[in-house]
């Protein structure tokens, strides 16, 4: 079934979108993350406006989090004290970042900075991810299914000031390196247009010692809000949501980010962290792939402004 | 006597006036008479493409000219819309964007039909004077900016929104004419214009200009119009949407208990 989208000015299949969107629901609600990274190059692939389907994107992403955060809440798998600090510290970021994106559209490598933080950010935050889920896992292999329960390992972060206890996640820990992981997030999300649950989810479990199960839950709870906070800006800044398009996404977002929630719960904390991993590292690998290898076509046309 | 010479001065100019569209009668003792099966698209939720007939007859008072070949040319022209054109080029291994022109508002659609190959339908010289298989600004570039305007013309013709199709026009007794024009699933609202030229040995007798209205209809316009009128409120309504779609399928799901 043909649609066309009033905002994005395109033609599209309907079922295509609904598909799209339970893809990335399904990932939002296994992992935690927002699926941002993934919902703009695949509307981009079926012809929507690249800037259109960032903030489209940003509006879908709200939908499957508040679904995927539902589903969490029933398990009871959502810090909602640290979702609050982690948001007061995005907000300090994304108001940081938003300053530095516009220096950069200014100086007009915007698009490079962005892929190479992405390669940059991914490479590094999947490698770790994929060594250390590896090693766990080997590691409950050989001791024979017997696995070494810690509520969680004693870092430095442990000895800091302005201590808080966040039930949800069994921590007693201070409030200044979630504000920092925060703070980065949110800058890093406003320059390179992504939630951020990406960085958020391995920063949660390995910086802050979170259970894996809590992670998921408390990422999106925040991915709600920072998205919500995108859409926004985009509809009234540049007037690209389409609420067509959004709407279709969402359909297939809400019940794909359910779906992902109840398969995520059969599956063992270090298995979720591999396959996380390896999601990452192939979301790194395109984008590098991307500033190597020759392009086809060494022209690319955008919207501009009348000089 | 000054009076005098200011009336004469405004005959003249009457007569140059009056005068200049009848230049050309003696000339063009053949003209054109052109339709389009629809002058406006109406783009609603079902808009998947559509089809203009553009037909026509050449009108004449004399006999048919044996001998000399008649042709007729035609190009539909959507909204001219400015645009970035960036070229990438590799540095330190990597390919980024290196160089950038604006050329201005390029059409966003570009349509040439013709009733025979186009070098025999026009000569180049005529073609390139009245801009009418590529637009003008799209071939007056200089050094720099002309592999860019190139890029666009490739660009746009792999993606459907440039075309020349050669041969496309029926034309029957050297005095009717019939084509179809395709118009994309990416249209964009605005003025589209359909030239017709008719044309003998590569050169122009004859052109008539139409247009087709594009304009987004019924709830494609009501929810265009509120994205620009009333952007925060449309941006929260975008919002509350998502936030019930999410509650409202979590809460679906768990009555389900599967």
């Amino acid at each position: 079934m043909q649609l066309y989208l009033p905002i994005a000015e395109v033609s599209v299949n309907a079922y295509a979108l609904i598909g799209i969107g339970g893809l990335v629901g399904f990932l939002s609600g296994l992992f935690g993350v927002g699926g941002g990274f993934l919902i703009t190059p695949l509307l981009f692939f079926i012809g929507v406006p690249p800037g259109v389907a960032v903030a489209t994107g940003a509006n879908q992403v709200v939908a499957s989090s508040i679904s995927g955060v539902m589903a969490q809440l029933k398990r009871k798998a959502v810090d909602f004290r640290m979702g609050a600090v982690l948001l007061i510290g995005g907000l300090f970021g994304s108001g940081i970042g938003i300053w530095v994106f516009a220096r950069l559209t200014a100086l007009g490598q915007v698009d490079l900075f962005v892929q190479l933080a992405y390669v940059m950010f991914l490479g590094v935050v999947g490698a770790m991810m994929m060594q250390e889920s590896l090693r766990s896992m080997l590691r409950a292999r050989r001791a024979g299914g017997v696995v070494i329960r810690r509520a969680h390992v004693h870092t430095w972060v442990h000895g800091m000031p302005f201590k808080m206890k966040f039930r949800a996640s069994g921590l007693y820990i201070s409030v200044l390196p979630p504000l920092a992981i925060g703070a980065f997030v949110g800058f890093l999300s406003a320059v390179m247009g992504v939630g951020g649950g990406f960085i958020m989810v391995p920063a949660m479990i390995y910086l802050l010692g979170m259970p894996t199960k809590v992670v998921i839950g408390t990422s999106l709870f925040q991915i709600i809000f920072t998205t919500a906070f995108t859409t926004v800006m985009h509809a009234v800044a540049s007037q690209t949501v389409d609420i067509m398009l959004a709407l279709l996404l969402i359909v297939g977002g809400v019940i794909g980010a359910q779906f992902g929630a109840r398969f995520g719960v059969r599956l063992k904390a270090e298995q979720l962290r591999i396959l996380l991993a390896a999601l990452v590292l192939l979301v790194c690998f395109k984008v590098a792939m991307d500033l190597v290898l020759t392009p086809a076509e060494f022209y690319s046309i955008m919207p501009g402004r009348l000089p | 006597m000054m009076r005098l010479f200011a009336l004469r001065a405004a005959l003249l100019a009457t007569l140059a006036v009056t005068a200049l569209p009848v230049m050309p009668l003696p000339l063009a003792a053949e003209t054109i008479v052109a339709g389009l099966s629809q002058s406006s698209v109406s783009i609603t939720a079902d808009y998947a493409g559509s089809e203009i007939l553009i037909y026509g007859a050449v009108k004449r008072e004399e006999p048919i000219l044996p001998g000399r070949s008649l042709r007729v040319i035609i190009t539909v022209s959507g909204p001219d819309l400015p645009v970035v054109v960036r070229r990438k080029d590799r540095v330190g291994g990597i390919w980024i964007n290196t160089d950038r022109i604006r050329p201005g508002a390029v059409p966003s659609f570009y349509a040439v039909a013709t009733s025979a190959p186009l070098e025999d339908a026009i000569s180049p010289e005529e073609d390139l004077m009245q801009g009418i298989t590529l637009p003008r600004i799209l071939r007056d570039g200089d050094a720099r900016s002309q592999p860019f305007l190139d890029a666009i013309r490739r660009i746009r013709t792999a993606e459907g929104f440039y075309s020349v199709k050669e041969n496309t026009i029926a034309l029957t007794e050297e005095t009717l004419f019939r084509t179809d024009v395709l118009l994309p699933t990416a249209l964009v609202e605005g003025n589209y214009t359909v030239r017709v030229f008719l044309t003998r040995d590569g050169k122009v007798v004859d052109s008539v200009k139409r247009t087709i209205w594009v304009r987004k209809a019924g709830l494609e316009r009501f929810i265009y119009n509120a994205a620009h009128d009333q952007p925060l409120l449309y941006g929260l309504a975008s919002l509350l949407m998502a936030a019930l779609a999410g509650w409202g399928a979590s809460a679906l799901f768990s009555r389900l208990r599967w």
